[in-house]
């Protein structure tokens, strides 16, 4: 019975983190870039929904919107600034200054909300008990695990099947081919950046409803650990950040029950090392052979 | 090349800006050769006054700014209030921002020891108090943490004192309190591995618990990185029997224990330490949640002894004060009543305070926001009585 | 006259090592001068801490081409061996600097083992692959370091690593001589300061020494040549991995000596120190200085050290104005229009000063 509820805190964590993963393996699939300000995105949704929330008194799937569009806001308008104008630059450039714009979102964060951490109360409130109260799920949990189902449903959809989604995927293979083939690459890359954040306010709410808490610096490990989720499922795959995601949570959660809580992290990097030793691109990556 | 060249001016630049700026301030910190005539042009000027200047180290930023602000704040009110009032003893206060950290609470101190501080109150956390004491002890330079609570912090260190309760005294006075008022509970233990704070607090718990003969039925640990997820040690904790569950450690991860303990259904005794204070005026807090949890704390912000503190704190900053902030404020009255008791004039410089403070330290008695009656030992420990509350509809009360 | 022509890049190094020299003889001045304010001289073994962190850092990400994201965790390796050194030499050693080189050198063999013991798996993985297991290694040493326990007493070294957090300090059992040295997760707390800037010297001049000397020989060439074309490099002969093996270990080994340092420079530390925040700090230093330009290192680890310290000044906002300049600076040095702004600003500048 303990096994299965610990199997349900590790399914519940892994969701919060495979819909991070999703957003982080979004951007990096089609601009080649590690997003470290991704974490801090998530941290201004949970902040914006928490003052819709309980400031305005709005009701939660108003606040969840509100996150969104402010976030999609934020997203592109970080991408513009920061960037955009990186676009040719070597790839450590880019990766510095989306730390800049890290340390920047956490310090404004704490300058506009303080540092004080505020009690985030989930989105929805309450559990489902099973086999009488042994088991008790809270709704945030399976509605986690919804939204995370729905999203790469989704994602997987819409770059398969749409116009846009296409282009992204042309973008992600070939960024001169496609631009060759009429693609505008740029707007295509500030949309998945818009795409990944309003995903990121999502991810937000639904952290912080798992959590219970929110502070300036929420995002950045939750952000780490979306990444190793990403990595571990190969980066670039949307199912893989998915799989990643959920199995990094399940390995979590486990590890601390059975074998050590001080350890869990490092136990899931373990696994991870591993995972990335018998598959150098991760469970479902594609390995591409260099071309000689 | 051009642009290594900038690189390279900038540099150079900078470190001329630094040493400009360092130059004017310098005279005031005292040489340890003791060449004492150049400081008589500092001295000119505050001769004619009686300011001290009182520097606070604590992180003003980062994930533990919260406590940094705290103290910053809390000591802010205290100097106000005493230049307000008037009298021989005024002070000038500045407060250095440290990330929690002790390379950059080192810097901070080097940076107030610059502008000329004669008294230290801080820093807020343990490391870097550590880091910082030392550096205290050799420069002789009096210090008077508010709340880094080891023993690490003082030990050895003559010039080195605290407000808040020694780490091993809470967690020894929680045991006891335990093994006096609820002997046949079943304990878990569930602190935070990677924090000084809460290891030194489980440490002599567990420690004193053996002595008294308490059922520990087991230990939970968590560390930083994974301080948002409960459920594992909680589902533990609960199949193991467990009645009472202690947590040493701050209100934030307790807030989300409490949450997380509700949503599961599993409602045991809850037993914190003073680090829990504060949880119930965090914002969103469902006080509810709260109901029955015990804490041994020294302050509590709903005493109606400490209402005029309390009204000044959250006039002024808009926030209802926790522990540090208390405990801060407490710090600048000692400090007051300390050089009050040893005749310090503030021409005299920073050693000379120090030196003159250490004795008198150990004479004084106290009353303060988080105790009646406080004295210390030679060894920098504060003695005073730690007050075990209830929660109660959203108040501290005194358990039945 | 032929004898004098000496190459361009032989120069280049003695123009470095000569900066390096008279910045400290500078310093050194400037301090016993007493015109140096504390602030500063407080920094300055931290800043030679992190030159050499930025040089061996630069050695796997300028020099090798890999990108690293768990630098620190070497130096935390560094940084608690050479402690552990230190406290437990304390009476075998008494002569201060003796202690501290036999320290800093025991924290680089630490550190270079536990560079073999990382790079051998990491080193067979490409891009962004390598960079996360190494991101992983650094917050793997962090836990563990975290669960560590070490005191020294007559009878010799105790150790014990708290795995289920049930254990603390009096587990070891020491003697009553004897001393906690690293105490899990409140650290090490006791140390005896014993850096000193002089070392710090000594150490950016041989970690100047050692990767100058490394990428300008036969190794160094090989490995760039890794770093540009691996496939090609490999068809002519270049055993890859154990030229990359060499440059890692080799900026491990740099990094722990560079850690001991540190951690004999503060009285307390502890692991969380050399967490990703850390590690990042210093690949911002090689980014901004550029990569394999090693001199550029050295300035922008001493510059980004003193500007948060410089920014005091603006109290609750200096975090975000530091992170401002950080990306304004990025832009400025990476894009090509700001380029070419920058370009044509100059010039027009000339040009005014003639005409005025």
């Amino acid at each position: 019975m303990e096994f299965l509820s610990y199997l349900i805190s590790g399914i519940s964590l892994g969701s919060v983190y495979a819909i991070i993963a999703l957003g982080y393996t979004m951007v990096y699939g089609i601009a080649k870039m590690l997003n470290f300000a991704h974490g801090d995105v998530i941290m201004v949704g949970g902040y914006i929904s928490f003052c819709a929330m309980n400031y305005l008194g709005l009701p939660s799937i108003v606040a969840v919107l509100l996150a969104m569009a402010v976030c999609t806001v934020l997203g592109v308008v970080i991408e513009g600034l920061a960037y955009k104008p990186l676009r040719s630059a070597p790839s450590l450039a880019v990766l510095i200054t989306a730390i800049g714009v890290s340390y920047f979102l956490q310090n404004a964060a704490q300058l506009i909300w303080s540092a004080a951490p505020k009690v985030y109360s989930p989105v929805v409130a309450g559990s489902l008990s099973l086999l009488n109260g042994q088991l008790t799920i809270p709704y945030v949990s399976l509605l986690t695990v919804v939204v995370c189902l729905v999203i790469m449903a989704g994602l997987t959809l819409f770059t398969s099947q749409s116009k846009l989604g296409k282009a992204m995927r042309a973008c992600s293979e070939d960024k001169n081919a496609a631009q060759l083939m009429g693609i505008n690459v740029n707007a295509t890359i500030s949309t998945t950046f818009a795409i990944g954040s309003a995903l990121a306010a999502i991810a937000g709410v639904l952290l912080c409803s798992f959590n219970g808490t929110l502070m300036p610096t929420t995002g950045s490990m939750p952000g780490i650990k979306a990444f190793t989720a990403a990595v571990f499922g190969g980066i670039g795959s949307i199912p893989g950040a998915f799989l990643g995601g959920l199995l990094l949570g399940i390995i979590e959660s486990m590890a601390k029950a059975y074998i050590s809580t001080n350890l869990a992290n490092t136990i899931g990097f373990a696994v991870l090392i591993v995972v990335l030793l018998v598959r150098p691109a991760g469970l479902l990556g594609k390995y591409v052979p260099e071309k000689v | 090349m051009k642009k290594k060249f900038f690189a390279f001016l900038m540099a150079v630049v900078m470190v001329f800006s630094l040493v400009a700026c360092g130059g004017g301030g310098d005279d005031a910190t005292t040489d340890d050769t003791g060449d004492t005539t150049e400081d008589t042009g500092d001295t000119g000027d505050s001769a004619t006054t009686t300011t001290f200047k009182v520097g606070t180290i604590g992180p003003l930023t980062g994930e533990n700014a919260i406590y940094g602000t705290a103290v910053a704040n809390g000591a802010k009110i205290a100097v106000d209030e005493i230049n307000a009032a008037g009298g021989d003893i005024q002070f000038e206060l500045q407060s250095e921002d440290d990330v929690a950290d002790g390379e950059t609470s080192v810097n901070a101190y080097n940076n107030l020891m610059d502008w000329g501080m004669q008294l230290l109150v801080g820093p807020t956390t343990t490391g870097a108090s550590v880091a910082v004491s030392s550096k205290c002890y050799e420069e002789r330079t009096f210090m008077l943490t508010p709340s880094a609570s080891s023993t690490d912090v003082t030990a050895g260190k003559d010039n080195v004192f605290q407000v808040c309760f020694t780490d091993p005294n809470q967690g020894t006075s929680s045991a006891d309190y335990m093994a006096e008022n609820m002997a046949d509970a079943k304990i878990y233990v569930l602190y935070q591995n990677d924090d000084a704070y809460s290891q030194g607090i489980r440490d002599a718990f567990v420690t004193e618990a053996e002595a008294k003969g308490l059922n520990i039925v087991g230990e939970g640990t968590f560390t930083k990185d994974t301080a948002t997820d409960f459920s594992v040690q909680l589902t533990a904790a609960q199949a193991a029997g467990a009645d009472t569950m202690f947590l040493p450690m701050y209100y934030q991860p307790a807030s989300v224990i409490l949450n997380q303990a509700n949503a599961m259904g599993y409602a045991p005794t809850f037993f914190g330490v003073d680090g829990m204070d504060g949880i119930l005026t965090m914002e969103g807090f469902d006080a509810s949640l709260a109901e029955g949890v015990m804490l041994l704390t020294p302050f509590s912000a709903t005493l109606e002894e400490n209402a005029s503190f309390v009204q000044a704190y959250e006039d002024q900053f808009g926030e209802t004060p926790n522990q540090f902030a208390a405990d801060a404020y407490d710090a600048v009255y000692i400090l007051k009543e300390a050089l009050e008791a040893a005749g310090c004039t503030a021409d005299m410089t920073t050693a000379d305070i120090c030196e003159a403070l250490v004795p008198v330290m150990t004479t004084i008695t106290h009353d303060g926001l988080t105790g009646k009656g406080m004295t210390w030992s030679a060894d920098g420990a504060v003695s005073k009585d730690p007050t075990a509350f209830v929660i109660q509809d959203g108040v501290y009360v005194l358990p039945q | 006259m032929k004898k004098l022509t000496i190459k361009r890049t032989t120069r280049t190094d003695f123009i470095t090592y000569l900066g390096v020299i008279v910045a400290f003889l500078i310093m050194m001045f400037l301090r016993d001068q007493g015109v140096l304010n504390r602030s500063l001289t407080g920094q300055l073994v931290p800043i030679c801490c992190y030159i050499s962190m930025a040089i061996s850092l630069n050695l796997t990400v300028g020099i090798l081409g890999e990108l690293s994201l768990g630098h620190a965790g070497f130096m935390s390796v560094g940084a608690f061996s050479g402690i552990i050194t230190a406290m437990s030499l304390q009476s075998t050693i008494p002569y201060t600097p003796l202690r501290l080189a036999v320290a800093m050198v025991v924290g680089a063999i630490f550190a270079a083992i536990a560079g073999i013991i990382v790079g051998v798996p990491v080193l067979r993985l490409r891009g962004d692959y390598l960079a996360i297991v190494t991101l992983a290694f650094g917050e793997i040493i962090k836990d563990l370091i975290n669960c560590l326990l070490v005191g020294y007493d007559s009878n010799g070294l105790h150790m014990a690593l708290n795995l289920t957090g049930s254990k603390s300090i009096t587990d070891l059992n020491l003697q009553p001589d004897g001393i906690a040295i690293i105490k899990g997760a409140q650290g090490a707390t006791g140390t005896t300061t014993i850096a000193s800037f002089t070392a710090g010297f000594v150490l950016v001049m041989i970690t100047l020494v050692i990767v100058l000397n490394l990428v300008r020989s036969r190794t160094g060439r090989a490995v760039m040549a890794i770093r540009d074309n691996r496939i090609a490099a490999e068809s002519v002969g270049i055993n890859v991995t154990k030229y990359k093996l060499i440059a890692f270990v080799t900026s491990a080994a740099l990094a722990g000596a560079a850690g001991a340092l540190y951690g004999l420079n503060f009285s307390s530390l502890q692991a969380t120190k050399f967490n990703f925040n850390t590690s990042i700090l210093v690949l911002v230093f090689v980014v901004l200085g550029g990569l394999g330009n090693i001199w550029g290192s050295v300035i922008a680890a001493t510059v980004l050290t003193i500007l948060p310290e410089a920014l005091r000044g603006f109290d609750d906002y200096r975090m975000l104005i530091y992170a401002i300049v950080l990306i304004l600076v990025m832009l400025a040095t990476n894009n090509s229009q700001a380029k070419a702004l920058l370009g044509r600003i100059i010039p027009k500048r000339k040009g005014a000063e003639t005409n005025g």
